[in-house]
């Protein structure tokens, strides 16, 4: 009696696995030996080249599939081999390198999140021969570490144009909420946005986890300080977030933000969003693989000691229809 | 005193009403929710308002629900830590069910509370079978919930978000029902609240008036003995088990209908937050002891402390540093209080 009911919840488990998983998919993001050893630039035949892209977004982050989405097309138009890892912790983002560097890869993505607990694992990887691009964060280092060029958005720049676009709204106040603490990136855009604003700008921190929470916070900021008439935030689904408290607490600011989904898109064709940056980051994902590809092949260095920049690209209610109908295929 | 005959049950004895009162597990978080109120008020306009409670009453109901159902399994002397994810499985499962399987909203809703329970029974039965810690059980099963939320979500939709629940029909009479706002003085009150208050009166009947009550209670204090005395632990333990999953679907539903769309992280961390509510809320972390109101006064507090710094004007950079301090304080005010009421008793 007991033993059968024990069955039933290990069949019931067993049923709900079977109906949860697809096995035709196979996961082809392990990095296979590579056995080119001819880390010689410009000379590398295509067939052998296997790139490696190394990145610190975690499992899930929507961000970070669309720079992995841009770096698996890049490989499969140029017919080359193009593996991604992630890992959130900076220790196992390291490792990672290192083990990429011990299979001989012909080239190297990196996103620095936290430069100095990669500056080893980086320079060991440019000692090796193995060109480096950085992309994403970690552009003040990228040089300095060995690496052939950064690709990325500026996050002072971005939030610059943030700052402007704002200010021509009639902007004064700004709340500029950020989502995660301790993140540089996000202290720099509100700076950005602070610096071409010409108001006051003030922080909020929130946790992207509980966005429910993070509204109510938007909300009794809100109710607080009735001054603010603009809130910018870093992320899309805070940005959602932030409608709902800006409606809740019937105020009348203005709201732009960071990154965007479908949902901000249609809240920007509501117009209750009044723009969105996009940092086009499936670029971050394409173009190190091309500017790779080109440093192997034909010794090409793209951006001449300066950053090449993927943003910031600004989605407005006039854009809005045509990155709808990209941003559902995952490529923006 | 009436211990005055030298036969009469030190048991028995009457140790007064306002002892009485002090020995209730849930007194010291009162104080301490009375004293945090009140610091607040003088620092904030808007906090004592109809606005600021309604504000700071919409974080307090979800983690409240949450609280009072893992309460409960607290007192029966288990944790689980797959009941924040599983607000989030229960979210995606809705919305994936709904905007991709073309399911009707209520019947989806209604699969995915039998999906929640299923998972509550899987926990218990691995639990009170294996009789491993429910620390390490329910961990396995908070990890493989936060894959399987990733993995599925990304299979099915090649994203890492399901969007789109406002458009699907049945949409405006299950948001009335679980995420709407009612007018109350003005402000407007989350319904969440309302549920929050019913699950409150229900828990506090259960472990208070009924045979179910003592069963909780004595499986969490000893559970050979309770068992030597016939209380059917291991179906207790169960349905606490279920219970958590249950209030867990409750909220992932009332949160994935207010936002119309869920992420495949959301839930992730929250588990410690409702254990936290729940322990400052006069639950003891070895089981046994505690209560249903105490715990939801543990999500009152929590709210307020998370509102009333922002209320306050505070830097909130410093966020967190303040609410661990608020925290600690309303665990010692408990604990203090407690230790007072049981001195008192001797």
């Amino acid at each position: 009696m007991r033993k059968a009911r024990l069955l039933t919840g290990v069949a019931a488990a067993a049923l709900l696995l079977a109906a949860c998983s697809d096995s035709n998919k196979v996961d082809n993001n392990t990095p296979s030996n590579n056995t080119n050893t001819n880390a010689n630039a410009g000379t590398t035949n295509k067939a052998n080249l296997t790139f490696a892209v190394i990145t610190h977004g975690s499992a899930g982050d929507k961000f970070w599939d669309v720079v992995k989405a841009g770096a698996e097309k890049a490989g499969s138009d140029l017919g080359i081999k193009v593996t991604y890892q992630s890992d959130g912790s900076a220790e196992k983002q390291s490792q990672l390198i290192d083990t990429a560097v011990s299979q001989k890869v012909s080239g190297l993505v990196v996103s620095m999140a936290d430069p100095a607990a990669l500056k080893a694992s980086v320079e060991k990887a440019v000692a090796a021969g193995i060109p480096v691009i950085t992309i994403n964060s970690g552009e003040g280092s990228s040089a300095a570490f060995g690496a052939i060029t950064h690709v990325g958005q500026s996050e002072t720049v971005a939030g610059q144009g943030a700052g402007t676009a704002l200010k021509n709204a009639g902007v004064k106040h700004l709340l500029c909420v950020v989502h995660e603490a301790g993140n540089i990136g996000l202290e720099q855009r509100c700076n950005g946005a602070k610096s071409t604003l010409g108001g006051t700008v003030t922080n909020l921190q929130v946790d992207v986890s509980n966005l429910a929470d993070a509204s109510s916070k938007i909300k009794a900021k809100l109710q607080a300080d009735k001054s603010v008439d603009g809130v910018l935030t870093l992320n899309n689904g805070v940005a959602i977030a932030a409608r709902d408290a800006i409606r809740d607490a019937n105020s009348t600011a203005k709201l732009a933000t960071f990154d965007l989904d479908a949902t901000v898109i249609d809240a920007i064709k509501a117009g209750q969003i009044l723009f969105a940056i996009d940092q086009q980051q499936y670029l971050q994902g394409y173009l190190p693989i091309t500017l790779l590809y080109l440093y192997k092949t034909n010794l090409n260095i793209a951006g001449g000691g300066q950053p090449v920049l993927t943003g910031p690209g600004f989605v407005t209610k006039d854009n809005a229809d045509q990155i709808a109908t990209l941003a559902g295929q995952g490529t923006r | 005193m009436t211990a005055t005959t030298p036969t009469a049950d030190e048991r028995l004895v009457d140790v007064g009403r306002l002892r009485r009162l002090l020995i209730r597990p849930e007194l010291g978080s009162i104080v301490g929710a009375v004293i945090v109120y009140i610091f607040f008020t003088t620092r904030s306009d808007i906090f004592g308002t109809v606005d600021g409670i309604a504000n700071w009453l919409d974080p307090a109901s979800t983690l409240g629900i949450m609280a009072v159902a893992v309460a409960l399994l607290m007192i029966g002397g288990e944790f689980d830590l797959s009941a924040g994810v599983l607000t989030g499985s229960v979210g995606l499962m809705t919305a994936l069910l709904t905007t991709r399987g073309g399911m009707n909203l209520w019947a989806a809703i209604f699969v995915t509370l039998l999906a929640a329970l299923a998972i509550g029974f899987i926990n218990g039965m691995l639990v009170v079978r294996t009789r491993l810690p429910s620390f390490i059980v329910t961990l396995g099963t908070f990890l493989m919930l936060q894959g399987l939320n990733l993995g599925l979500t990304k299979q099915i939709t090649d994203t890492v978000q399901v969007g789109g629940l406002d458009k699907v029909p049945g949409y405006h009479a299950a948001f009335k029902l679980f995420s709407s706002t009612i007018k109350i003085g003005g402000s407007d009150f989350r319904v969440a609240v309302f549920w929050w208050i019913g699950v409150t009166a229900v828990a506090t009947w259960v472990l208070m008036r009924t045979r179910p009550g003592n069963w909780i209670f004595s499986v969490g204090g000893d559970v050979r003995a309770a068992r030597s005395v016939g209380v059917p632990a291991n179906r207790t333990k169960i349905a606490l088990f279920m219970t958590t999953a249950g209030a867990a679907w409750l909220v992932g539903t009332i949160t994935a209908l207010r936002l119309t769309s869920v992420q495949a992280n959301s839930g992730v961390g929250q588990e410690f937050t409702y254990i936290i509510a729940a322990v400052i809320g006069g639950c003891l972390l070895t089981g046994g002891y505690g209560s249903a109101i105490g715990a939801s006064i543990g999500a009152i507090i929590f709210g307020m402390a998370d509102k009333g710094i922002i209320y306050a004007g505070w830097d909130s950079d410093w966020f967190k540093f303040f609410l661990g301090v608020m925290l600690l304080l309303a665990t010692l005010t408990n604990s203090l209080v407690r230790r007072f009421a049981e001195e008192a008793r001797k």
